[in-house]
């Protein structure tokens, strides 16, 4: 068996009963004794906190540090303001998605890269080779702990905490803080489709703000398989499924966000973003008529049986009691939602229809708190 | 006469009919089921094939038959309840009956202090 890395909470994990699984590389709690279902529900309507110390994190120094990372990214950099976080891609030379990122603003010439577990090494080695020698590159990532306390109420506990709702920072922002006494960096971030917060402090610190935050009655702890079936629902890609090195950010959705006609600098693979004719696939999400999932790999299929597309995540939705699935289909199908479609579940088609994203609206993600 | 599998079936028999059902160790190994597929009545059921399929959140397992007969009950109630496979899975999660059972099937199977110490060596 290979071996697991371990975060700094996995001891607290195995003595709350949950299942540990391997995750890129990392022994992870997929669930605690309640179970997937009851931590999804309790993120939906109170709050969770989930164990994100596994994630890799970055940073980035030097004069000029916002140019050049402004020539590696598709979604600018240079116009990025201090306090902001910003969700981005790194690319490789085809550009295919090589990670999925979050990159802060933590100064003039500084940043913090926070990237995806299982790409660590691969990201650090791939930003490196694209930056200049004159700027510094940190991989901070056995250093830094990172909590995520996520789900409509997580602004009571906040409050709890001490934080005043004019203080907290809002959507995609973060501030400089301390948390019972311990430094932390704190943004408003997540990956559940709820309001939520996440927390970067010294991997040292990192099982004392655990307990903390779990001391509170309303705060129940959720694993992996509560966090995948949560951005599923919100129809947030995960890395290796809905993006990977055969997938733009185009194709996996993103031209909106990516506004690359508005981009005022070049950066690389421009030309090849901006093409629309090199665009294979497109992403659609699709709710079946049953609760019987279609699984990554299944095939999408016409209404008159035709293969148009591959699914790339598939589950049971805890909030719709329905199966829903993201997709890849050709992109010359024009969907809209409503439209029927069939995914091939053990050699046989099962209805569904094309959705409009996301498949929870109700979601309080950019919900405003003051 | 209740029997298990390696596979983590159970299965009892009365007369020739077997209700069978997944253990408490399968479901409690699942997590949370979403879907039970539900067999067709009058279908055949063969020992050692595939029977059904049941679903948790992360994935979808097979449901193996320990024997053969004939489909002639399921339970209805996990269409719109699978859960109850999680909270009884050896009592009210049953899964289908199968009548014309030869007992002699059964002989082979493990008996239940068997099966649970099957299930500690795992």
């Amino acid at each position: 068996m290979e071996n697991l890395k371990m975060t700094p909470l996995h001891d607290k994990h195995v003595s709350l009963g949950a299942k540990m699984v391997p995750f890129g590389g990392w022994d992870m709690p997929v669930q605690y004794n309640g179970g997937i279902l009851a931590e999804h529900h309790h993120t939906r309507k109170a709050v969770s906190l989930f164990d994100t110390c596994h994630m890799g994190e970055f940073i980035i120094r030097g004069k000029n540090a916002s140019q050049e990372l402004d020539k590696i990214f598709p979604r600018a950099v240079a116009d990025q303001k201090i306090g902001f976080a910003r969700y981005n891609f790194l690319l490789s030379d085809r550009g295919t998605v090589m990670d999925d990122l979050l990159i802060y603003r933590m100064g003039e010439e500084e940043f913090m890269i926070v990237v995806n577990a299982g790409t660590i090494e691969s990201d650090a080695t791939r930003i490196r080779s694209l930056l200049p020698s004159s700027i510094l590159f940190v991989d901070e990532s056995d250093k830094t702990g990172k909590l995520d306390l996520q789900g409509p109420k997580t602004v009571e506990i906040m409050e709890k905490i001490g934080f005043k709702k004019a203080d907290l920072p809002g959507v995609y922002k973060w501030i400089k803080t301390t948390v019972k006494g311990i430094p932390a960096i704190v943004s408003r971030t997540g990956y559940t489709g709820e309001l939520g917060f996440e927390f970067y402090v010294a991997a040292d610190n990192v099982g004392e703000l655990w307990d903390y935050l779990l001391s509170f009655p309303e705060v129940k702890p959720a694993g992996l398989g509560a966090r995948d079936t949560l951005r599923l629902e919100v129809g947030y890609p995960l890395y290796g499924h809905e993006m990977d090195e055969n997938t733009t950010p185009g194709e996996a959705g993103f031209d909106p966000i990516l506004k690359l006609d508005k981009r005022l600098s070049s950066f690389m693979c421009e030309k090849i973003l901006k093409d629309p004719t090199k665009k294979t696939k497109k992403l659609i999400g699709v709710v079946l008529e049953g609760r019987r999932a279609a699984r990554a790999g299944s095939k999408v299929l016409s209404t008159d049986g035709k293969e148009i597309g591959t699914v790339t995540s598939g589950m049971f939705s805890p909030i719709l009691e329905k199966a829903i699935a993201l997709t890849f289909v050709h992109p010359q199908y024009n969907f809209v939602p409503g439209d029927k479609i069939n995914l091939e579940i053990g050699g046989k088609p099962f209805p569904g229809e094309v959705a409009e994203m996301p498949f929870y609206k109700a979601g309080t993600v950019k919900m405003g708190i003051v | 006469m209740k029997k298990f599998t390696k596979e983590h079936e159970w299965i009892s028999l009365e007369g020739d009919v077997a209700t069978i059902g997944i253990t408490d160790h399968a479901s409690h190994e699942l997590g949370d089921i979403t879907f039970v597929e539900l067999p067709n009545i009058g279908d055949q059921a063969s020992s050692g094939e595939v029977l059904t399929v049941v679903e948790s959140v992360k994935a979808a397992s097979d449901v193996f038959s320990p024997v053969s007969g004939t489909i002639c009950e399921i339970n209805q109630e996990l269409e719109n309840n699978p859960a109850l496979v999680n909270e009884s899975p050896e009592e009210e999660g049953w899964i289908c009956k199968v009548k014309d059972v030869d007992s002699s099937e059964l002989d082979d199977l493990m008996e239940e202090s068997e099966y649970r110490a099957y299930v500690e060596a795992l």
